[in-house]
């Protein structure tokens, strides 16, 4: 009895140490993924759930007001928005920053569709960001079209990617 | 007598008309916490970002940003538990350096300890049967000698002497 404890007691632990594993390399979502959900409480108080915006495209931009390669890829960003008027959704996640600092940036920015913090990290948690800038574009269907990790280099390089999924 | 008494009273009411005309200097109500202060809480949380990096040692500037809300909650009269609640409701438990004694967190306080019993019991085990099997092995040889007869003993005695005599 005692030996089947010890045993089972190590198989248990060797399976959670497995599992944390399998987490830590799992990397990246996917393209062809279905985009987990989330509710963004943006900073000026309104909540954009992503369920809502199903048969639209959406462009889930994380960021920081430390990240240097953020900066310029927002002016590229709102560019695109401003394009679409509404029928691409752009929603900002502020990634562990501090919320004056970002407010800060975003006004730096002109950055006018909505972000809102990631509180308690659980969006980039489920989306399993390693850092910002990350990028990821999901179709009408509700699944990951494009992940771009690191900054877009220009404003076309988006239209370019937005474009075969919006029409 | 009466020019002493006149010249005191002149000071007295001097001073007491200087200090009603001059402006006061003003305090400050709640004094800017030390570094000691800030590092004293920074030390129990990691920074969100760098990994295992406490957060009164992390030199970026988001970690600078960070201090400086702690800075600024002390300031305000949050307490060392509110601050800490803060950061959690922000970035999540892993931003703690003890992480909560909740669910799976348990394993962190109960395995290690947990190992070092068993580790213990095992070696203790084995120290007790080496032990055994070396008192067996003793016991054995007494025995061995001691069945041989006193001319057995002698021829050995005697073989022995030859041998080191022909060396």
């Amino acid at each position: 009895m005692k030996k089947i404890l010890i045993w089972g007691g190590l198989a248990a632990l060797l399976l959670l140490v497995a599992i944390g594993l399998n987490r830590a390399q799992q990397g990246q979502i996917g393209v062809g993924e279905l985009a987990p959900d989330f509710t963004l409480t943006a900073f000026d108080g309104e909540e954009y759930r992503l369920a809502d915006y199903k048969g639209k495209v959406v462009v889930v931009n994380f960021w920081a007001s430390w990240c240097v390669t953020c900066k310029p890829e927002a002016w590229d960003l709102e560019s695109a928005w401003r394009n679409y008027q509404g029928d691409v959704i752009f929603l900002g996640v502020d990634y562990v920053d501090t919320e004056k600092e970002a407010k800060a940036y975003l006004e730096e920015t002109d950055v006018t569709y909505p972000n809102g913090p990631d509180k308690r990290t659980q969006i980039s948690q489920a989306y399993r960001v390693d850092g910002v800038p990350e990028t990821f574009i999901i179709d009408k269907s509700g699944k990951i079209a494009h992940v771009q990790i690191g900054p877009f280099s220009s404003f076309e390089e988006i239209i370019n990617i937005i474009d075969p999924l919006y029409k | 007598m009466r020019k002493f008494i006149t010249q005191i009273l002149a000071l007295f009411l001097s001073i007491t008309f200087l200090s009603l005309t001059f402006p006061h200097v003003a305090t400050a109500q709640d004094p800017t916490p030390s570094d000691d202060e800030v590092n004293a809480i920074a030390k129990q949380l990691y920074c969100p970002v760098c990994e295992n990096i406490p957060l009164d040692a992390c030199a970026t500037q988001a970690c600078t940003q960070w201090r400086g809300i702690i800075r600024d909650k002390l300031a305000e009269g949050w307490s060392e538990k509110e601050i800490n609640q803060y950061f959690v409701d922000q970035y999540g438990d892993r931003v703690l350096a003890e992480p909560p004694p909740r669910g799976l967190n348990w394993l962190v306080y109960l395995v290690p300890p947990a190992a070092f019993l068993v580790g213990a019991y095992l070696l203790y085990k084995n120290f007790r049967t080496w032990r055994a099997a070396n008192d067996e092995q003793d016991t054995g040889q007494e025995q061995d000698i001691s069945s041989k007869t006193k001319p057995e003993i002698d021829e050995y005695v005697a073989k022995l002497e030859e041998e080191l005599r022909n060396r």
